[in-house]
């Protein structure tokens, strides 16, 4: 242990630990901004200095590592003074846009500015000047209002080993865009609007597409229906100020069809569906000799990732749809023929924790209906907004049932929103349908938790099945190689793009820290015990779909609208030579 | 190299061979012409002038008695080309190819001396024929740039013909790695480029430290305008950054070094890389030096022309081939440096001092110096001096010495103003300093900096408000962008110095730059930052009638600020 004083107070803590944490140990809090816990410790924004006993200039305690015997004071007032020129300097590079922008009242620059009370800036000179890039259809980047504390770009290269953002240019002129300042949708950037997330400005948010669902709400032509992900209902409270972890699926259903959806569905529906097709595709690839391990596909970052970086692997890849386009392409077929109504005439809006969903939907693949089969992807974020904007106070609406068909669902379906939960789904049926005998306990516990990559073995009758979980691009990175060096035994692995799973997605409410993933997580799996069914070939929606519909798993026309393909991608733009 | 006899041998027939550059006439040859081959002598072309001497050598038959060899930059840039010719030590300057005859067929055939190419010290009436005799060199001592006069450095031989790798072979032969770094410890250097830190007690840590492997890093990324000190040896003398590197891999454990230079020194950069070669071929570089089991190598790594890669995390993160940024320190390099292993980085200028240390002993060289910081310093004169180029002293030799004496003083009898030292990172000395003794301490308290050794001298035509927003400019271009204070703090100032310049000053401008520039010293990430603002605090300090009378009375006293109504 290393003694120390803070604030005159005795202080002992590990070594190794920094100045910021040993103050939080006795509950002293030092305002930052750059730092990011466990993503971004890099002491640039110089905001967390502290005055150090002998020290000759002020010490950022983020990254400082405490010593025997330091005497450290948080806040003298020369330290005050300095802070509070460093933000009036960040701030006189900074539009103050505030009451137009989409992190108006929750932007950390905001509230730091309101602590320190700040009442002048007073210096009047350049500011940077960079066009907005708008050209993903996730995510937006508006380079004004960046601050330059690179959380972006270490959640982009540490968490998700992608490297789509880097810093270009120096000094005033510093930019963080994607190398050679490349429009972002032209580089491998996989959408996955982790960057977002981690944002503390505005800088970089979701394209906001709730105009467009306002339109088609006021369209009379319109048929507008709505699927909600798994972990749309344990974010959307946080969206109107309830503690993260809050369940609130009969609320956001109401709160749905107050809106002026004509159905209220959930994707947690084409999960069990998902679960069907996918687990007989492993059996098939198993009993057949397929190319093993096979690899979920829910996750559309995730494909994006595996077409840039290990498009060799790609016939690993289930063929599988993600739920949300499954949902998508039975909705302008299935649900069209049996309500009557022309497909054209459908709009179909999907309410995702994630950003990739939008682009995700607009890929060329997912037409399979003959239409696009979802119209248009709302972040959780962007459905709390319009939640706002109707004034509506959806914490207070009584609870309401999703619509049937395409609303019934499992427990298992909804466990699709945590990290292991395809995993933990897909064994719950693949047992039962291979061994004909019902699970004792369906809690496959270790396929849970926010460990980044999770590895079990699972006897399915005669057949140990072995399986790997992971979270997080870069931890699918190792598996990824392990599987190109021949050492990957496993026979299928889920793979989640976000840190945590979808309940960590780039379109979830801000804060999205470990703490509140974990929140999340949990209460997820309450939602699953909540349920009367929770195995997805129980289903009895998705039942009567292959009975009225599909006819089988893997039949004809499974594969025509919930099985897809997969496109090789480069590195790089390919110049027009 | 197998052992110390061996070395001994070539040092002694080569050292034969050279013993006309020491005076002694020879019986075989007539002259040896040392041309200075230093960059900027290459810009004034002196090339030509080698080539024209050479073929007026062969035109009168004497070309196998006469050497003409390029060596380093001998210091006086601003008469080049200039050469020595001894056995004599005769200084010309100012040559051009068509001056060769007069040197062959005159000076060298004859005896007769060319008056016409030789130095004038200012004011004087006669010529100083004798490099020895001149002022400038006079008050010099050289111990980093020891051979610049004397070897072709592309001449392994001739580096070792002046004791080269002895102290090599001392280090690894009869010395353990302690008592190594304890000699320099006791030598009191400390680092030339710019903090001035223990070299010794840096070496001590990285010893100490446990990661392996460890590495040897030299800095030759001189950046602060008008600096060159470090191009010079890399340029004359390379086998001696060499040397102290190999000697310091010895010390703390080391078997890679690399040598981080800037793109903007190709010459250095070939030299340096000619040298590497040769000293590998030598058995000097490479596996079991001096067949004492040592091995190691060097590699060159060369910069992509950004000023903060000269600070030591930028360089190591940039030898990385990552984007040249700092770091916070802790850790610090000595534990955690390039490749996050155990480093000793030391810049150019130090690692020339190291062989002379170990050869003659700690106690020769701290008898040099002042009580804290020990050797001399080599300076690069420029602005409004009479002699710019590159100097040598003993620390400790005041600025009136540097700027009169060896400098000879301002021209066209301009009065003195103020003399900038340490670059971007330093600050302005006023008339009434002239007489403080360079060292660290002393110069830091003036609220200036020793640098890397860069030293302007300003006369009364010049603007100080100017001269800040000059530096304050160039800060401004070379901030890597990290920290706030820098990229925002140094635009500010600069935005606010643009402000006076032109007229458009404000009443509380002078306050604010103070508020800024003291606030950016105590915040900024690393030094760069951290001494950016000094330039504009020490010329508020000593001329902050001229900030006044820019704001108050829109009056340029220099008349270099023009305001716009």
């Amino acid at each position: 242990m290393i003694n120390l004083t803070i604030d005159n107070r005795k202080v002992a803590v590990e070594e190794g630990s920094t100045i910021l944490e040993a103050a939080k140990s006795v509950g002293i809090n030092i305002p930052t901004l750059c730092y990011l816990k466990d993503i971004n410790v890099i002491g640039a924004c110089r905001i967390c200095l502290v005055d150090v006993k002998g020290a000759r200039t002020f010490i950022p305690s983020c990254v400082a590592p405490v010593s025997e015997g330091m005497v450290v004071n948080t806040h003298t007032p020369n330290l005050i003074k300095a802070r509070k020129l460093v933000l009036e300097l960040i701030l006189s590079d900074h539009p103050m846009e505030c009451l137009t922008c989409k992190r108006n009242g929750n932007c950390e620059l905001q509230k730091l500015a309101e602590e320190f009370g700040l009442s002048e800036i007073r210096f009047e000179g350049a500011k940077t000047e960079y066009p907005i890039d708008d050209s993903s259809p996730a995510l937006i980047r508006d380079p004004r209002k960046c601050i330059l504390c690179r959380r972006c770009i270490s959640v982009c290269t540490n968490i998700q080993s992608v490297q789509a953002l880097t810093v270009e240019n120096r000094g005033f002129n510093s930019l963080v865009a994607p190398a050679f300042n490349e429009k972002l949708a032209n580089m491998e950037c996989v959408q996955c609007g982790q960057c977002s997330l981690v944002c503390p400005t505005g800088a970089i948010v979701e394209q906001d597409d709730t105009d467009k669902v306002w339109a088609a709400l006021a369209d009379p032509k319109k048929h507008v229906v709505v699927q909600t992900a798994p972990a749309t209902r344990v974010q959307i409270g946080e969206t109107i100020g309830a503690e993260p972890g809050t369940i609130a699926t009969g609320q956001m259903v109401a709160g749905l069809r107050s809106l002026g959806f004509d159905k209220v569905f959930d994707t947690d529906f084409s999960a069990d569906l998902t679960i069907l097709e996918e687990g007989n595709e492993l059996l098939q690839r198993v009993t057949t000799g397929g190319v093993l391990p096979m690899i979920t596909s829910c996750s559309p970052g995730w494909i994006k990732f595996i077409e840039h970086f290990y498009p060799d692997l790609l016939p690993h890849l289930s063929t599988c749809k993600s739920p949300q386009q499954m949902f998508g392409a039975l909705a302008k077929t299935y649900y069209a023929q049996k309500e009557g109504i022309d497909p054209k005439d459908i709009y179909s809006v999907s309410i995702m924790p994630c950003t990739a969903k939008k682009y995700e939907c607009q890929r060329p693949e997912m037409f399979s209906s003959g239409y696009q089969d979802v119209d248009v992807v709302l972040t959780t974020r962007e459905l709390g907004r319009m939640f706002k904007q109707s004034g509506m106070s959806m914490t207070n609406l009584p609870e309401e049932e999703y619509d049937a068909p395409l609303g019934i669902s499992t427990g298992a379906g909804e466990l699709f929103g945590a990290s292991g939960g395809v995993m933990e789904a897909a064994l719950r049926t693949v047992y039962e349908v291979v061994t004909g005998k019902e699970l004792e306990d369906i809690n496959f516990t270790a396929c849970r938790g926010i460990t980044g990559v999770k590895e079990a073995t699972v006897n399915v009758g005669d057949l140990p099945v072995s399986v790997a979980i992971t979270n997080g691009l870069g931890n699918a990175r190792k598996v990824l190689d392990k599987i190109r060096a021949g050492e990957a035994g496993y026979h299928f692995i889920e793979v989640m793009c976000c840190p945590g799973g979808c309940i960590g997605g780039g379109g979830s409410p801000i804060p999205t820290n470990l703490d509140v993933r974990l929140k999340r997580i949990d209460a997820v799996y309450t939602e699953d015990e909540r349920m009367v069914l929770r195995k997805s070939h129980q289903n009895p929606a998705v039942q009567d779909l292959y009975a009225e519909f599909l006819e089988k798993p893997l039949g004809h026309k499974s594969h025509e609208l919930l099985h897809t393909h997969y496109t090789e991608r480069d590195h790089y733009p390919k110049e027009e030579c | 190299m197998k052992s110390l006899e061996e070395l001994a041998k070539i040092k002694a027939s080569r050292r034969e061979a050279l013993k006309i550059r020491e005076g002694i006439p020879s019986a075989t040859e007539k002259a040896h012409v040392m041309m200075c081959g230093g960059a900027g002598c290459i810009s004034s072309n002196c090339k030509d002038v080698v080539e024209a001497m050479q073929a007026s050598l062969a035109k009168n038959g004497i070309a196998d008695q006469v050497q003409v060899i390029l060596t380093g930059c001998m210091g006086p840039c601003d008469m080049g080309p200039v050469a020595i010719v001894y056995p004599d030590a005769t200084f010309y300057r100012r040559l051009k190819p068509k001056d060769a005859d007069a040197i062959v067929e005159e000076h060298i055939m004859k005896g007769n001396l060319v008056p016409r190419l030789l130095y004038r010290a200012p004011g004087a009436k006669e010529p100083t024929p004798k490099v020895t005799d001149m002022d400038l060199f006079a008050k010099q001592k050289k111990i980093v740039l020891r051979n610049n006069f004397y070897i072709d450095p592309t001449n392994i031989e001739d580096y070792i013909a002046n004791d080269g790798y002895v102290a090599l072979g001392k280090a690894l032969t009869a010395m353990t790695p302690a008592e190594v770094v304890e000699e320099v410890k006791k030598a009191g250097i400390r680092g030339r480029g710019g903090a001035g830190f223990s070299t010794g007690m840096k070496w001590s840590f990285c010893a100490a430290s446990k990661g392996t492997p460890k590495y040897v890093v030299c800095n030759g990324d001189e950046g602060d305008p008008g600096a060159f000190m470090d191009r010079s040896v890399l340029e004359g003398d390379p086998h001696s950054i060499i040397e102290g590197m190999a000697i310091c891999g010895r010390a703390i454990g080391a078997e890679q070094g690399y040598v981080y230079v800037r793109a903007e020194y190709p010459l250095a950069i070939d030299r340096l890389s000619y040298a590497i070669d040769k000293a590998r071929e030598y058995g000097l570089l490479g596996k079991n030096i001096f067949d004492t089991g040592f091995n190691f190598e060097i590699e060159i790594r060369i910069g992509a022309g950004a000023f903060v890669c000269g600070e030591e995390t930028a360089l190591l993160t940039s030898i990385e081939g990552k984007r040249g940024e700092p770091k916070p320190r802790p850790p610090f390099p000595a534990n955690e440096g390039v490749w996050a292993k155990p480093t000793v980085l030391n810049n150019v200028e130090t690692w020339a001092n190291i062989a002379e240390i170990i050869l003659k002993g700690a106690d020769w060289y701290s008898s040099i110096g002042t009580a804290g910081s020990k050797g001399t310093k080599v300076f690069a004169l420029a602005g409004r001096i009479n002699n710019t180029g590159i100097v040598e002293v003993p620390m400790g030799t005041t600025l009136r010495e540097i700027v009169y004496e060896i400098g000879g003083g301002i021209p066209r009898k301009k009065a003195f103003k103020a003399v900038q030292t340490g670059g971007p990172s330093g600050g302005c000395i006023p008339a009434e300093q002239l007489d403080t003794p360079i060292d660290f301490e002393s110069l830091t308290a003036l609220g200036a900096m020793m640098g890397s050794g860069g030293m302007i001298v300003m006369d009364e035509d010049t603007c100080m408000v100017d001269i800040a927003k000059f530096f304050m400019d160039f800060i401004v271009d070379e901030s890597c962008g990290k920290c706030s204070p820098c990229r925002i703090g140094t635009k500010r100032m600069l935005e606010i110095l643009e402000r006076i310049t032109t007229g458009k000053g404000k009443e509380g401008d002078i306050e604010l730059l103070l508020e800024l520039g003291n606030t950016i010293k105590s915040t900024a990430l690393c030094g760069l930052g951290q001494t950016a603002p000094n330039p504009i605090l020490s010329t508020i300090k000593y001329f902050r009638d001229e900030y006044e009378s820019h704001i108050k009375e829109n009056k340029c006293a220099a008349k270099v600020c023009e305001f716009v109504e």
